[in-house]
């Protein structure tokens, strides 16, 4: 079931332009842009989000929390479903258009994300809060989108 | 000296490059950090099995890391879905780069279904310990235990992994051998994706 498919059987009329999930080794990468904003979102095992940023002019508070909840939840199922399908590390689902610019998107921000992980001090699977990383994810961001 | 060279220093560790680096770091070195882990958590605990499940936390940390990494490195980010892939990944690829050789042997465990063994005739961190009498049959090797789990759990193979010493006719020391043992589910799937 695509999702697109899918918003409009739980009644939520979207404009969601493109939608992309992709799994990266043992984190889900989520990534979906919706009219003028994109969202991307990192989610660590027991789908719970490392790191998220948006890009663009931000959507009504409210309908935007929901509705982030909603496409996540979404994406990570069909992403586990496929998961154990195939050995590859980047899984891009998504109606193909612009496939190249996402891919190194993606490669470039799981290079940012392993450095992360290489931290001794760092918890794998918490929350990422540095701000230098923040800074490059938003810097790829405009250079690849 | 510790320090001296030639790298150039980056603002932020984001910034340097993730290559592959001096691939060798002295044994010595290594030898004398390992000893100071174990003397550390020898005073911070009570009995062998916490000792023991110290040095596994600790060996799981590097796991996880290592994983990633050299599916990043090695792989190509391409990552393992099957049992005997990651096993062999683990058998020869993670030992390498580790230890500088691959494990001496992988076996199936012949009595459980889920059992499995690496085999080393001297561990690389067991080669300057030798363990008291009174200590029982506490083995260092469980760092390298933790690690065999650290890879395992973080690519979605929950495993219990413990370390054991094997006496061996007509060798003074006895062989190692990290015992693996699968959860349910990983056999269930591994079924499924037949």
């Amino acid at each position: 079931m695509t999702l697109s498919r899918l918003l409009r059987c739980a009644g939520v009329s979207t404009a969601i332009h493109r939608f992309y999930p992709v799994s990266v080794g043992n984190q889900q990468f989520v990534f979906w842009i919706m009219a003028s904003t994109a969202c991307f979102v990192i989610v660590s095992r027991n789908d719970i989000p490392i790191y998220e940023a948006e890009v663009g002019s931000v959507l009504k508070k409210e309908e935007a929390a929901h509705l982030h909840q909603f496409i996540l939840h979404a994406a990570l199922d069909i992403v586990q479903d496929l998961a154990w399908t195939t050995s590859a590390i980047l899984m891009l689902l998504h109606d193909s258009r612009n496939e190249d610019g996402i891919k190194s998107f993606f490669q470039d921000v799981h290079e940012l994300y392993l450095k992360i992980l290489l931290n001794p001090l760092y918890l794998p699977g918490s929350r990422i809060t540095s701000s230098h990383f923040d800074t490059k994810v938003r810097a790829l961001a405009r250079k690849y989108l | 000296m510790i320090g001296v060279g030639k790298a150039k220093q980056y603002a932020n560790v984001l910034d340097k490059p993730l290559s592959r680096g001096r691939q060798e770091v002295s044994l010595s070195a290594f030898a004398f950090l390992f000893s100071e882990l174990v003397q550390y958590n020898q005073t911070q605990v009570d009995n062998i099995a916490e000792l023991e499940r110290r040095l596994e936390d600790a060996g799981y940390a590097v796991g996880a890391r290592v994983l990633e990494l050299l599916c990043h490195r090695e792989k190509g980010n391409r990552r393992e879905t099957r049992l005997l892939g990651i096993l062999s990944f683990i058998h020869s690829t993670v030992w390498k780069v580790l230890f500088g050789k691959v494990a001496d042997s992988l076996e199936k465990g012949t009595e459980h279904e889920d059992e499995y063994m690496i085999s080393e005739k001297e561990l690389l961190v067991n080669r300057f310990i030798s363990v008291p009498k009174d200590m029982g049959a506490f083995n260092c090797g469980a760092f390298v235990a933790g690690i065999v789990r650290g890879v395992l759990d973080s690519a979605g193979f929950p495993a219990v992994v413990t370390a054991h010493f094997v006496p061996i006719e007509g060798q003074q020391r006895p062989r190692t051998t990290i015992l693996i043992k699968f959860a349910e589910e990983v056999l269930r799937r591994e079924a499924r994706l037949g």
